[in-house]
């Protein structure tokens, strides 16, 4: 405890998420303490001091200890947060130590642009949906839109296992108890806890907590990515729940709301944590996957529409009735950074095989809808069915799991299964070399 | 001595101080937070309480703390060295920053002090000149980069005093001047403007008359860009408002591009900085960079550097225009920018307009877009500015505040659609929503018909006419089914389809068909024209719809060939011959299109 220690204890004002207080040499964003309850200054107005307390103000008094640290929101970084699971203040949570190291302010500087590097690199992730059509590239931010009833927590601890990225950060808000245990339990069942460090604000837990979720998550992925030059994947999830606790607070602060009562803020709140997906010239790298739930998979929603113009693309899941499994959405998931990596880092038919492979998938939704409206199915349409039965098991289902290569291979061999080459029709060279069918 | 100020209130960016003299409306002043200035800007004033935003975090910023008023606007340092050069909002020269990360308070010098340029006068001693007159010039890289008399002169000044040719620096004294007062002017080559201020040291801006070549088919065929007119590009994320933002910026013909990244993706801006200075502008065989001026203002910097870096971009672009340049001004996005000035309206709690914008964004964004323009200047030289905004409404929805009042201040519309997006339609410009008030203009007309060839306009429309009847054909034949509709349906349908394929749609990333120049434009026009207006004989509607997949097909080989080369001409033989066997003798041409 420092000697410099302010002390006041006449609250003035008390909202739900709020409280008001004199007070004088306070700096904005100074993290403080509210009757032990962990607060940030938010707004000074003279010697008015507005803070939000980030468990609520439940059963605070006018008489309440205000405490001021003099310091902004800090974590201490060092190796020792590998293998940990933290808080949304970074106390431990899985019942071991404080973690010693350097102390240093969360949601720090941008990174200037034209000290980026251009991302180039492949990250295999063995999920064919995404590798063959989504392909991912270190540096990049994409996120998932899903439904809540979709398997998307499972998808991305699934994705973080299997990609090869030095550090895993985990950065979960408002997840369910159950949800935070899958995570713990699966990166512990994978031996992988070593390089993995987690950011946990359970629904148990205050929303407005969320809040320092990402910037705990992006502070400790910098810290990895610069000083040990490491391929750090970040991982959000859910970030509309964050976007809510954002609404909160503007709320409370009488602020106008924009659309979708979201804050008008709301796009550069979103922007300041993506943007910290980097590829830095000396070789470490932050990637971002997020996860935004969609209510009723409308994405005209303030939320999933900021977040769209701000990410690399975006995946989103689907329940393929026709082979009871989960797939990758190839027609409206999209990776934005693809066209750096594919046919470059991958084989040189990978564009070719993608475009084609989805091209004859939009075919076979068309005779779909015609068997569906009861027309009569030409002998094509019959073929493009049962070619979009294999496709969507073999390459598009999320339990699929080859390397890059193999996947062009089985897309090679599909095609040959149902079609022609006339009906292929990709370029001559690619054909001669790798066609397999009649 | 200066106005000083001291902080009384904190939320955000915008802080409120208290002040002991006279401060400005749009002022600039710096906050003293324990050594390191940060740069504000005065946006309100109450009695003895400003309120300025801050263009910097304000994390850790106190009650007390001590500001200085600088006196001036936000203002940009105008002079050689800006070309290839990469700013972020305030005219910081990003790659003068030290370290990986920006860091708060750091401002750099946006030309090259210390650099020696080649001076060679263009004037002589008592010449009486005008604010913007040429005194000289320098050679910077390939361009002869004029040094202009400061735009703040009112009135006329005679030259007492002009270097003679050699090699100066640009901060050292070239010329002084007499104004009509008797005082002395010191002149460097370096001018100071306040970005918010128009550069209006020209003689006149007559109505936009040329035609500004982009190199893309569905703007310069069909819904053209004048030189120093404006458009906008709405369209939901995924749309390709990027890519098409770009391909201009590549192809263009243009002296000057000036780029504004405005709180949009950092990727984006590092794609540009990685490719520009590989890639060849088509017509002068030059680096594109070195034709470039890039401001980035990317979405996680500071929100109201991001609301100054358009307007940076505009009075740079101002700046050529005045040396008689024809320039690009490029922004992506000003929906980034009405969203920085909701944020400030917001925090000053201000009445909001409809999704809370500013009540005034309309009037904002219509002066904006009114800065760009044709100029003749007062040597009788022109220049000009040719502005191209890129628009992302909320939700893809166009009845947006931000959409809407950009549509009444820009006088192109190039609607992306995401359905043509979907289906891989490229460039997703929506044909029929689109349009180009310019073709109106009949000083337009005339140049096209002189320029391009003789009823150039009434073909375009002819194409717009087979592109909609085309759309309502499709809709009839959707309804009731290949045979329920006439065969005439059909061909209509596969006429528009014919437009869409050969014009409409390009593959901006082939080195043949990314960018049209003009000559190529009409040859391809009078192709199609020539078949959407001949008759044909068809059997049934597999036979309609085979001929002119056969046609487009060929069209597209015609299309990826060398203009004019010997397989360019080989495939346009083929296709006129195939086009032969179906066509019917009696060529009824207005009746069919």
């Amino acid at each position: 405890m420092s000697a410099f220690q302010k002390i006041y204890t006449k609250v003035e004002n008390i909202t739900k998420a709020t409280i008001t207080v004199k007070a004088d040499g306070i700096s904005n964003e100074e993290m403080a303490y509210v009757n032990g309850r962990p607060a940030q200054v938010v707004k000074i107005k003279g010697n008015e001091v507005t803070l939000q307390i980030f468990p609520g103000t439940q059963g605070i008094y006018t008489n309440a200890e205000v405490k001021f640290t003099g310091k902004a929101p800090t974590i201490k970084l060092s190796d020792d947060l590998r293998g940990r699971f933290f808080n949304a203040y970074g106390e431990p949570i899985d019942g071991g130590a404080q973690v010693d190291g350097e102390e240093t302010e969360i949601g720090g500087p941008s990174v200037n642009p034209v000290r980026r590097k251009q991302p180039s690199e492949f990250i295999p992730t063995g999920i064919a949906g995404i590798d063959l059509n989504n392909t991912l590239v270190t540096g990049q931010k994409i996120p998932f839109f899903a439904d809540p009833d979709q398997p998307y927590n499972m998808v991305m601890a699934d994705v973080a296992l299997k990609a090869k990225a030095d550090m895993i950060i985990l950065g979960g808000m408002g997840m369910s108890n159950d949800d935070y245990l899958y995570y713990k339990q699966t990166f512990d069942n994978a031996g992988a806890l070593d390089r993995i460090t987690c950011f946990i604000n359970t629904t148990q837990d205050a929303p407005v907590e969320r809040l320092l979720i990402p910037d705990m998550t992006l502070t400790t992925a910098e810290y990895f990515a610069v000083k040990k030059n490491m391929k750090v994947l970040v991982l959000l999830t859910d970030m509309t729940l964050y976007a809510d606790a954002l609404a909160i607070v503007s709320n409370r602060m009488d602020q106008i709301p924009s659309k979708d009562s979201m804050p008008g803020s709301l796009y550069s709140d979103l922007a300041k944590i993506y943007e910290k997906a980097v590829q830095f010239p000396e070789g470490g790298s932050i990637t971002i996957i997020a996860v935004t739930t969609l209510s009723g998979g409308d994405i005209t929603h303030a939320i999933p529409d900021n977040t769209g113009y701000i990410t690399e693309g975006q995946l989103y899941l689907r329940r393929d009735t026709d082979i009871g499994k989960v797939i990758i959405d190839p027609f409206r998931s999209l990776s934005r950074l693809k066209q750096l990596v594919i046919g470059k880092k991958t084989r040189e038919d990978h564009p070719q095989v993608m475009n084609t492979c989805v091209r004859l998938f939009a075919d076979a939704a068309n005779a779909k809808t015609k068997q569906e409206n009861g027309f009569d199915l030409t002998d094509y349409d019959e073929r493009c069915l049962s070619y979009a039965h294999d496709y969507s098991k073999e390459l598009l289902a999320i339990d699929v799991d080859i390397d890059a290569e193999k996947m062009l291979d089985t897309g090679w061999e599909i095609l040959g299964k149902y079609f022609t080459r006339d009906e292929v029709a990709m370029k001559k060279v690619l054909m001669d070399k790798y066609w397999r069918g009649k | 001595m200066s106005t000083k100020g001291k902080v009384v209130g904190v939320v955000a960016n915008l802080v409120t101080l208290e002040v002991d003299g006279p401060v400005g409306q749009n002022e600039i002043c710096f906050i003293d937070l324990k050594g390191t200035k940060l740069m504000a800007e005065v946006i309100k004033v109450m009695g003895d309480k400003v309120a300025v935003q801050v263009f910097e975090s304000t994390r850790g910023l106190q009650v007390g703390v001590s500001a200085e008023f600088a006196g001036r606007m936000l203002e940009v340092t105008l002079g050689p060295g800006m070309l290839s050069k990469t700013y972020d909002g305030l005219q910081n020269d990003l790659h003068k920053m030290e370290g990986v990360f920006l860091k708060r308070g750091e401002y750099t010098q946006p030309l090259n002090p210390g650099q020696k340029w080649k001076f060679t006068p263009l004037a002589k001693v008592g010449d009486e000149v005008e604010a913007a007159s040429w005194l000289g010039e320098v050679k910077e890289n390939w361009l002869d980069h004029k040094i202009m008399v400061p735009f703040d002169l009112k009135g006329t000044a005679k030259i007492k005093k002009i270097v003679s040719a050699g090699e100066y620096t640009s901060d050292s004294e070239i010329a002084v001047l007499t104004d009509a007062n008797g005082n002395d002017i010191s002149v460097s080559m370096e001018i100071k403007w306040a970005v918010k201020r128009e550069v209006s040291a020209y003689k006149s801006k007559p109505r936009p008359f040329k035609l500004f070549e982009t190199g893309v088919r569905t703007v310069d065929t069909l819904n053209p860009l004048a030189e120093g007119g404006t458009g906008f590009m709405p369209g939901p994320f995924g749309a390709g408002k990027t890519v098409m933002q770009h391909s201009f910026a590549k192809n263009a013909n243009a002296d000057i591009i000036v780029m504004v990244a405005c709180g949009e993706r950092a990727n984006e801006v590092v794609e540009i900085f990685t490719e520009f200075p590989e890639l060849e502008d088509p017509r002068t065989g030059r680096k594109l960079m070195e034709r470039t001026v890039i401001i980035a203002n990317t979405s996680n910097m500071p929100v109201a550097a991001r609301e100054a870096s358009v307007y940076t971009g505009m009075t740079i672009a101002e700046y050529y225009r005045s040396m008689g340049m024809k320039v690009l001004l490029l922004a992506d996005s000003t929906s980034r920018w009405a969203q920085a000035l909701r944020e400030m309206s917001n925090r000053l709690e201000e009445l909001p307009g409809q999704d809370a914008f500013p009540m005034d964004l309309s009037a904002i964004i219509a002066q904006f877009y009114a800065r760009n323009g044709y100029v003749e200047l007062n040597n009788g030289k022109t220049g000009s500015i040719t502005f191209l905004g890129a628009v992302s409404p909320a939700g893809g929805n166009l009845k947006e505040p931000v959409t809407e009042s950009t549509k009444k201040a820009a006088r192109c519309f190039y609607a992306l659609d995401q359905a043509r997006a979907d289906s891989k339609r490229y460039p997703a410009i929506d044909p029929i929503e689109s349009y180009s008030k310019y073709i109106e203009y009949p000083e337009l007309v005339a140049y096209l018909e002189e320029n391009v060839q003789k009823g150039w306009a009434d073909g375009v429309q002819i194409l717009k006419d087979v592109l909609l009847r085309g759309k309502e054909a499709k809709d009839q034949i959707n309804i009731l089914g290949d045979d329920g509709v006439p065969l005439e349906y059909h061909i209509t349908y596969n006429k528009s389809e014919v437009v869409d394929f050969s014009i409409l749609q390009q593959d901006s990333f082939d080195k043949v068909d990314g960018t049209t120049p003009m000559p190529r434009q009409k040859q391809l026009t009078n192709v199609v024209l020539d078949i959407c207006q001949s008759n044909y004989n068809f059997e049934d509607f597999e036979d309609v719809n085979k001929f002119f997949r056969r046609i487009i097909n060929l069209i597209n080989q015609m299309k990826y060939t060398k203009f004019e080369s010997q397989e360019f001409y080989a495939a346009e033989k083929e296709l006129k011959d195939f086009t032969a066997t179906k066509k019917v003798a009696n060529d009824n041409k207005k009746e069919s299109a």
